[in-house]
């Protein structure tokens, strides 16, 4: 099982003894602070974020990998993995994709390309847990392809009139700020954009709609509208027109993310159905005495474990500054192979659980509706597979 | 004032307890947890101290496994932790470990206050919490819902307790050593600088010859574990045109099987 602790870490097994110190607490935090409310939150088609992110801040859950001068700690990818992994576990996947948009989506730019004011003003709150922060790249006409976007940001002296719109921006019923992707200059192409960070507090900054949808139920999900809002210049991540960069570069830390906590969740669906299955009878027997249910189970283990080392390659990678077309090839593997085998698991166990999986009161439903996102968010399977198409040389000649 | 308080590892609660085939004791391998009831001491210990600035000392008695304790209460913020382990100190037998928890409690020096967790969960026992306070000769109060004062100068406490069917306020002088109930607090999580923190700490461990103590043979002798027998459980369903000749039915057995 997992939860061994080897002594000396490696490649198959990268945690430490205060690794696994820190994975008990945040197990413990998700299954006292989170799991006794996602059916609250999950009927109310929102979590409080405020509070969550409160908590979490002050135990420095949110900031992991984040210089300590901006409310971070310092601390390796491998308590990421972690923090993600026990996430995953959590009953609702809407309250770790809230918590990962705050951490690795909408702050990492930020972090590496902010001016100091900038960091000080909203990186440093979102990492202690004081703010909310969404990421805001996707529009009604642009999804998978970022380089349509319409978004314009228009230089009216120090500031940027901004008009636009942003379509499925998870937090973005109550963030407190937006990591905006802008068009900052004329043309149709990736270049020419900028990241802006703007409070939502801005005059012209309309919550639009919240989005209904068929899983993630806990998470708000909003379109968002901009009417002539007026941003400083001075809110600019790093250079004006390298938007679209910065964003690719903050995709992969999403994308790792993304399949640790859908690896953790897969498992844990596969070992509830495990236990269901050992103890609903039918024919005389338990469920799991078919052979067809074990092998399947056993399969799914098999490719689960196999996904877990590969995103831990890729956590490895991060972790030794490897050359970003590297990280962003396997990032990009990890992110396609878990939304497929999420589907595979959701499928395979929900079929298991017969009727009993066809219940809302069942976590095997949720987890059906929940886990198709994951193959069509941050970047579709298709977009995935272009990357790697590309990055492994496999453009015609 | 000093403020101590103990802890132990135990078994996480979820995990299936059972004596093997040797007769030893095992969990597979289900993780070890801090014995709960000890979240609410390890807490209260941190508050109070801070309250009458004082400094609070987590000690474990026990080999090595209870090194995982100790540093989950340093990273709750407890500021020191100490382990006590010598070759033929019987833990089992509870008199044993009362004497050497209150030599190490008298070890430390300037403790006002000795705070327990209501019980061990994996051995179901809280008799050693009144021994030690017997040992030490200090007040003991046990079932502690709530600290209502903590007067260091004074060297006075006043608690609320549990009673059957009611609460009872209580004034004592200290030192004094008490047990607290779930509920008296919500512990913390153990943070990330805390676990930092703690995961470097080298936990010292102080000898019988450290405490200045040499232990009596054990009165009470550990003769072996055993699981519990095997409950047989018949499943009967019961047949009837209509729920109340259901009811009917079920009602009678229940009184044939004297359960009613």
């Amino acid at each position: 099982m997992a939860t061994n602790t080897p002594l000396k870490p490696n490649l198959f097994n990268p945690f430490t003894e205060e690794h696994e110190m820190f994975r008990k607490s945040v197990r413990a935090f998700v299954e006292n602070e989170l799991n006794p409310y996602v059916d609250e939150w999950e009927e109310a088609g929102i979590a409080p974020l405020h509070d969550i992110f409160k908590k979490m801040g002050q135990l420095g859950f949110l900031g992991l990998h984040y210089p300590s001068e901006y409310g971070g700690s310092d601390a390796d990818i491998w308590f990421t993995v972690i923090l993600n992994e026990e996430l995953g576990r959590c009953g609702a996947a809407g309250i770790p994709m809230a918590v990962g948009v705050q951490t690795g989506m909408a702050t990492p730019a930020l972090a590496k390309y902010g001016s100091e004011e900038l960091k000080q003003k909203y990186l440093k709150p979102a990492l202690l847990g004081d703010m909310v922060c969404a990421i805001a790249v996707t529009e009604p006409d642009a999804g998978s392809d970022v380089a349509s976007i319409r978004t314009r940001a228009v230089r009216d002296g120090d500031h940027y009139v901004i008009n636009g719109s942003k379509m499925y921006i998870t937090n973005g019923t109550q963030a407190d700020w937006i990591c905006l992707l802008a068009r900052t200059s004329d043309g149709n192409d990736y270049r020419g954009m900028s990241l802006i960070v703007v409070p939502t507090d801005t005059e012209g900054f309309i919550v639009s709609k919240k989005l209904k949808k068929l899983g993630n139920l806990s998470s708000d999900t909003a379109v968002l509208t901009f009417e002539n809002m007026r941003v400083p210049v001075s809110n600019r991540i790093g250079d004006e027109g390298k938007g679209f960069y910065y964003q690719m570069e903050q995709f992969q830390i999403e994308r790792l993310v993304g399949a640790i906590g859908g690896t953790a969740g897969a498992e844990k669906a596969v070992r509830d159905t495990i236990r269901y299955t050992q103890e609903r009878h039918a024919f005389g027997k338990p469920l799991i005495a078919n052979q067809w249910i074990q092998f399947k189970l056993g399969e799914l283990l098999t490719e689960i474990e196999a996904q877990k080392r590969l995103n831990y390659y890729c956590a490895s990678l991060i972790e030794a500054n490897a050359p970003s077309n590297e990280v962003t090839r396997i990032a990009s593997m990890c992110k396609l192979k878990v939304g497929r085998l999420m589907r595979q698991v959701a499928d395979t166990c929900l079929q298991f659980y017969g009727g009993m999986g066809y219940m809302e009161e069942t976590p095997i439903s949720r987890y059906f509706r929940d886990s198709r996102l994951t193959s069509i968010g941050g970047g579709a399977d298709e977009i995935m597979l272009q990357i790697i198409a590309k990055l492994e040389g496999m453009e015609p000649r | 004032m000093h403020i101590v308080t103990f802890t132990r590892s135990t078994p996480d609660t979820t995990a299936k307890v059972e004596v093997n085939g040797k007769g030893e004791v095992t969990w597979g391998d289900a993780a070890t947890v801090v014995n709960p009831w000890d979240e609410y001491s390890l807490e209260e210990a941190i508050v109070q101290a801070k309250n009458v600035g004082g400094k609070a000392t987590v000690i474990a008695i026990g080999t090595e496994m209870h090194n995982e304790a100790l540093k989950h209460s340093l990273a709750m913020g407890l500021d020191a932790a100490v382990r006590v382990w010598s070759d033929g100190l019987d833990v089992t037998d509870s008199l044993h470990w009362a004497t050497a928890a209150a030599a190490a409690v008298n070890k430390v020096g300037d403790v006002g206050l000795v705070i327990f967790g209501k019980e061990s969960v994996d051995t179901g026992t809280d008799q050693h919490i009144y021994q030690t306070a017997r040992k030490l000769g200090w007040t003991m109060l046990s079932y502690v819902a709530k600290i209502l004062e903590l007067d260091a100068a004074n060297k006075t406490i006043k608690v609320e307790k549990v009673l059957e069917g009611g609460k009872q306020v209580l004034t004592a002088k200290l030192p004094a050593v008490i047990s607290v109930m779930k509920g008296i607090n919500e512990p913390r999580y153990p943070s990330f600088i805390g676990i930092r923190k703690a995961s470097k700490a080298e936990i010292p461990v102080w000898s019988l010859s450290d405490l200045g103590v040499t232990l009596p043979a054990a009165s009470t002798q550990l003769v072996g574990y055993s699981n519990l027998p095997v409950q047989e459980v018949v499943t009967e369903i019961i047949d009837g045109a209509t729920p109340q000749e259901k009811a009917e039915k079920l009602v009678e057995k229940l009184l044939e099987a004297k359960v009613l």
